[in-house]
């Protein structure tokens, strides 16, 4: 592990060569917006609205995924990158089918912040309205495929944090949407293990607890990190006893 | 002269008129402000010419909607995107999953209380559009304001802001959607 130097926004910053960009700027307060990064999971790069540019590179960078390099000059927050992640945003309204008036997760979801965020005052392109399934088979959860933004947070949570792997990604491109197993219905799933790990790391409404109404349900991330740290500094673990 | 004001109903549940009302003694002093010249609440029947600024509330769901929206245009100097079916389609595009005969069939055989019958002919009703689409799908939008329904403030602001010949820059406070 090696100290590094880097420029992020014209700030002189420094961070350890195996951290991202993504981490590195957020320790010196530096604001990327993100969807599919959660602190404690794995980061896939998936949703692209953390992209920077790199000094020198044509092309854009996620900067969850992206290592840092002695010398490199980073930019988080140009002209070109806002217009790239209002695109993004307005790209996955339209993909999906997100009425925030009736969502359980109105006014606590991270896409609708987003959107605020990026000043979304209505989508350039045209809907699709696609035709997605409701899986309510569950006893106590509900995913509704109308709000996936497909992040995988609830694919990583499960795999990497509960251990049980339920969640996975079927098909291709626009019709690619979350799965339970073996492509059966929630309440059918043998690995489940009815954590609702995946409930409260998903960003938007496409994941919630039943019974809730509109509006009801606020999603509570901090059990994660809670975990996580746990488990790095192996809390749980009983101290061997010296015979 | 005072402006011309229209605000319009189309396929939409009338909560933003509803909200409209809501600006309560505002409305007072707006009626001394503007004169208005079309909405649901007042008795006109044809959309006039020259109107200064249209709020047009909904999606637009049937034939009726989008010739009206083409008029609306037509005769408004300034058409802002009143709430979120008209913004985004919202609650109303929600039945674009469907084909017109499904949802037809839904609300007028499904759901019958008695005579199960499908208006003949669309004489009664307009005829559904294949999918509800947002205003600026249809026509071009010069403004919008969100919520389902936006709140009186945020109207009082978005009138108040065109009223004195600005276009509204929402601030982020009023950027909501649901």
């Amino acid at each position: 592990m090696a100290i590094l130097t880097l420029t992020i926004n014209g700030e002189q910053v420094s961070g350890k060569d195996d951290e991202s960009l993504l981490k590195i700027a957020r320790q010196h307060e530096i604001h990327i917006p993100t969807l599919c990064h959660l602190d404690g999971l794995s980061d896939v790069g998936a949703c692209r609205l953390c992209l920077v540019e790199i000094e020198g590179q044509s092309k854009l960078f996620p900067a969850c995924t992206t290592k840092p390099q002695e010398g490199m000059v980073v930019r988080t927050d140009t002209e070109r990158l806002k217009r790239h992640r209002r695109t993004i945003v307005e790209l996955l309204a339209s993909e999906g089918n997100h009425q925030c008036a009736v969502c359980v997760v109105n006014n606590h979801c991270e896409l609708q912040d987003l959107a605020y965020e990026v000043g979304l005052q209505y989508v350039r392109f045209p809907y699709l309205y696609p035709k997605k399934e409701l899986d309510a088979t569950h006893k106590s959860f509900v995913l509704d495929r109308n709000r996936c933004v497909l992040c995988t947070r609830c694919v990583r949570v499960c795999h990497e944090v509960e251990g049980a792997h339920t969640w996975d990604i079927a098909g291709r491109g626009i019709d690619c949407t979350i799965v339970a197993d073996m492509n059966q219905p929630w309440g059918t799933s043998p690995s489940c293990t009815s954590c609702g790990k995946c409930v409260r790391v998903c960003p938007t409404g496409a994941l919630f607890e039943k019974g809730q109404t509109v509006a009801e349900m606020e999603k509570q991330r901090d059990f994660l990190k809670y975990i996580v740290t746990a488990r790095t500094k192996r809390e749980w673990v009983a101290e061997e006893t010296e015979e | 002269m005072k402006p011309r004001v229209a605000t319009v109903w189309l396929g939409g549940c009338s909560g933003c008129h509803m909200s409209f009302l809501d600006m309560d003694e505002r409305l007072i002093e707006l009626a001394d402000k503007i004169e208005l010249v079309y909405s649901p609440i007042a008795d006109v029947k044809h959309f006039p010419k020259d109107v200064d600024v249209t709020l047009v509330e909904g999606a637009v769901s049937n034939v009726e909607n989008e010739e009206m929206a083409r008029i609306i245009r037509r005769n408004s100097k300034f058409v802002l995107s009143f709430g979120d079916c008209a913004t985004t389609g919202n609650v109303t595009a929600m039945r674009n999953q469907f084909s017109p005969d499904e949802i037809m069939h839904r609300a007028y055989v499904e759901l019958a209380d008695g005579d199960p019958t499908i208006p003949s002919e669309f004489t009664t009703i307009a005829k559904l559009l294949p999918q509800a689409k947002p205003l600026h799908e249809v026509i071009k939008v010069d403004g919008f304001l969100h919520g389902c329904p936006p709140t009186p403030d945020q109207i009082w602001f978005a009138v108040s802001e065109l009223l004195a010949g600005r276009t509204p820059e929402l601030p982020n406070v009023y950027l909501r959607y649901g």
